[in-house]
């Protein structure tokens, strides 16, 4: 708690402006009938804001009458929250967040900043333009440390920009609210790291999550992949990339595709399992000869993203990298035997190769299909419903 | 990894425009009636196939939270309040959403609104937050000139939604003083029972959720509940903003998915820790009223309400203070006493009068100038306000004094160890560091 009395010398009275009087009227309007006191906090803020940016009794008073409150219970709200200032202060009024995670970042130097600049905490200065308070926690932590001066944070402060900020505020020129240093937002400095997908703001999304329903709806298609497993495999019909949407249109019902369709039709599949024999078949050793050209290091230093082989996670990666595979074209290049090769010389994760044709996944993905292209094509391979 | 098309909150950089016309090609708004049609017990259904838990810091599931609404009955309206008193030290996600993707709270209202019986929804934005009531009151008048909401909208439900400001009192972050404070009393926490959802605002059924778990509302529901239960981890699904400040190169607010390892969340979006991994000292893991836990224990930490749990921290806002080795780790732990000493709203004697004596002790402590049995001493204390207090602000202030404590008693030991064999007799006058 906080100890917070009012000023000493007080004006004589108080009177809202018409305009004010309009607003609080509205304000008003928007608490139902009979429940205006509702609206205690709103007009004393406007008080305050008509008020030089400090709330003097008569306003308590004048405000317990239009909302028909007693006095006392709008003393007690106007008491009680920290925001009302009760004595008169700076005509910008710097409240500086001292919490840990401003602090951490370096608060106090510009604390240090302010009694150098302005004097003490509650003090005006004498040309009335400054004044400064240490305030609780300002919700700004990752643009920390901050200020707010009057209605306006200015974030990503240090020492210098801080004490010009001042100067520059007393001296009534214009400065820039927000991060100092540049920033959007809260948005990581020196460049985004995440959002970078266009598609997600050029209206190709919109509507695209319907089609969850239209094959719940449609018959016979109980296999609608919305049952449990990551939605990096299931979301895709409603959160792909404008150049795989044609293909999630095709989803609802095999024989409505679309022709472009035709285009993975066009390939051939030569790996469809026999049935039942996919797994065994890896108990069965396989000599080297079947080895598959491996690599060191990926070329041109970079690799291909093999989690978007279906099947394929962070683990399998790490340990596809291992062995000297980087590359869809390598994958999509392995006869049968090869794929059975390197099925066994995985760590864990045996037969997996083999159940969900590596080989295949990257053929469709070197020719430039997407992850569900490449899931589609095994699927239809196993000849399950797409 | 989070594919950006996993992503809820897309404007969240705030590099796009926040007005509808962008929202409406981002998705937001996109076939509303539509899942408000599928009815009322399907939303609540999807929200509970999600699994989402509450992301104002205590994590209740969202879906049942709406389910305790009873039946509507003749004279007593329902209400839909949004928490957006967001001032719990190291988080500032609530921010970002309202002036950047209003669209997506408001939507998420107006569905909350639909599936609670309740035709007016009330944001109650902190004092602070200037620009952003601003931005959302801006958004939210678009929507009512675009029909979307209103009296009579194109959604064929009728649904007003006001925005509220306070004055800064972090004890409003709390749903009943929230309460109180929107009837214009001062907020002080209501015992419960009764709780919210029977007598709430105007001693009306009452559902109090956060700005987060509303505005993720409209997008759960298009994409389903499997879709967002699919991301994360059992029982901790789908994605979560991240606010990551302190001793990082580059603080941000993000968009991740729950139960992300902290290595690869401070890599992947902050730049490491500055000076390097070697020279991580502490982190506060979900706001300031978590326990701070100990460098060795956030190597290979992951991200999520369980795990944080069990090492007796907790998720909370998942406002994440990293601190590196120049920390000094007591001075850090009293800012936040003082703090809870600061915002204790003085209603429960344990919390007002303990606050500040936790305070004043840890400030000692943090000099040195203490004794080592006042440590245990102090731990008593802590427990004694604990679990005492209508509200759990009793419990935040001493939560962070108990991290401090348990992980660094060797660090206040040596503080006092260090002022005893420097100082005189003088030294040891009565404490003048009590005085407010």
């Amino acid at each position: 708690m906080s100890v917070r009395r009012l000023a000493a010398e007080q004006p004589a009275d108080f009177a809202f402006t018409q305009d004010n009087l309009q607003w609080a009227e509205r304000q008003i309007a928007k608490y139902p009938e009979g429940r205006q006191a509702s609206a205690v906090i709103p007009l004393l803020w406007k008080a305050q804001e008509q008020h030089h940016g400090w709330l003097p009794e008569p306003a308590i008073r004048r405000i317990a009458e239009m909302l028909g409150m007693p006095v006392i219970r709008v003393m007690e709200v106007a008491t009680f929250y920290t925001m009302f200032n009760l004595e008169p202060v700076g005509e910008h009024f710097v409240q500086l967040c001292g919490t840990t995670p401003c602090a951490l970042r370096g608060a106090n130097a510009l604390k240090d900043v302010c009694r150098k600049v302005i004097g003490d905490q509650r003090h005006v200065t004498s040309d009335g333009k400054l004044s400064w308070l240490e305030v609780e926690c300002l919700g700004a932590c990752a643009n920390a440390p901050m200020v707010q001066i009057n209605y306006d944070y200015y974030e990503d402060l240090d020492p210098e920009n801080f004490e010009k900020l001042l100067e520059d505020l007393r001296a009534g020129r214009a400065v820039q609210t927000g991060s100092q240093t540049g920033r959007s937002c809260s948005a990581p400095a020196g460049g985004d790291t995440s959002l970078s997908d266009e598609t997600l703001y050029d209206g190709s999304r919109v509507g695209q999550w319907r089609k969850r329903f239209d094959e719940q709806s449609a018959p016979g298609d109980a296999t609608a992949p919305d049952a449990g497993g990551k939605p990096a495999d299931n979301s895709r019909p409603e959160a792909k990339t404008a150049a795989d949407s044609k293909d999630s249109e095709a989803k609802p019902a095999a024989a409505e595709r679309p022709a472009d369709r035709t285009r993975r039709e066009g390939v051939s599949f030569p790996y469809a399992p026999t049935s039942g024999g996919a797994d065994k078949s890896v108990d069965a050793p396989v000599s080297d000869a079947h080895k598959p050209e491996l690599l060191t290091a990926p070329r041109g230093g970079k690799g291909d993203d093999l989690k978007q082989i279906w099947g394929v996670g962070p683990k399998l990666e790490a340990m596809l990298h291992s062995l000297g595979v980087f590359h869809f074209d390598q994958i999509a290049s392995w006869s049968d035997e090869q794929l059975a090769w390197v099925d066994q010389h995985m760590e864990s994760f045996k037969g997996r190769a083999k159940r969900e044709m590596w080989n295949l996944q990257g053929k469709v993905l070197a020719d430039g299909g997407t992850e569900q292209d490449a899931e589609d094509a095994v699927r239809k391979a196993r000849g399950e419903a797409v | 990894m989070l594919h950006d098309r996993d992503r809820i909150f897309t404007n969240l950089n705030g590099r796009r425009g926040a007005d509808l016309e962008s929202a409406l090609k981002r998705g937001a708004w996109d076939g509303t009636k539509f899942l408000l049609e599928k009815g009322k017990d399907w939303i609540i259904a999807e929200m509970k196939a999600s699994g989402l838990r509450g992301r104002g810091g205590a994590g209740f599931p969202t879906g049942l939270k709406w389910s305790f609404m009873p039946k509507p009955q003749e004279g007593r309206p329902h209400y839909l309040v949004v928490n957006a008193d967001e001032s719990e030290p190291g988080t500032c996600k609530d921010r970002e959403i309202m002036r950047n993707d209003p669209h997506l709270l408001i939507e998420g209202c107006l569905i909350a609104s639909f599936a609670m019986h309740a035709n007016a929804c009330y944001v109650y934005i902190r004092g602070e937050y200037v620009r952003e009531k601003e931005a959302l009151q801006r958004a939210v008048d678009e929507a009512y000139a675009a029909n979307l909401v209103g009296k009579d909208n194109v959604h064929g439900y009728p649904f007003d939604i006001y925005v509220h400001h306070g004055a800064g009192a972090y004890i409003c972050g709390e749903e009943t003083a929230l309460l109180e404070s929107l009837e214009g009393k001062k907020g002080m926490p209501r015992l419960k029972p009764p709780f919210p959802a029977n007598m709430g605002l105007y001693g009306s059924p009452t559902t109090v959720n956060n700005v987060e778990s509303i505005a993720v509302a409209g997008e759960i529901l298009r994409r389903g509940g499997d879709w967002f239960a699919g991301l994360g981890k059992p029982n901790n699904t789908g994605t979560k903003l991240f606010s990551i400040s302190g001793h990082v190169e580059r603080p941000c607010n993000v968009e991740e998915e729950m139960g992300i390892s902290f290595r690869e969340l401070v890599e992947k979006h902050c730049g490491g820790i500055r000076g390097g991994w070697d020279n991580l000292y502490a982190i506060i893991p979900g706001g300031s009223s978590v326990p701070v836990l100990p460098e060795h224990q956030c190597q290979d930490l992951s991200m999520d309400f369980d795990t944080l749990r069990n090492l007796r921290s907790g998720l909370g806002t998942a406002a994440v203070i990293v601190m590196d080795k120049s920390t000094d780790i007591i001075r850090a732990i009293a800012r936040i006493s003082y703090f809870y000493k600061h915002e204790s709203c003085g209603q429960c004697t344990p919390c007002r009068e303990g606050t500040g004596w936790m305070w004043r002790v840890v400030e000692r402590m943090a000099e040195g100038r203490a004794e080592k049995r006042e440590i245990d001493m102090l731990l008593d204390v802590t427990t004694q306000v604990e679990g005492h207090t209508i509200c759990a602000l009793g419990d935040a202030a001493a939560w962070p004094v108990q991290g401090l404590i348990r992980h660094y008693r060797h660090e206040i030991e040596k503080r006092i160890d260090d002022y005893t064999a420097r100082s005189t007799p003088a030294d040891y006058a009565p404490p003048a560091v009590a005085a407010e």
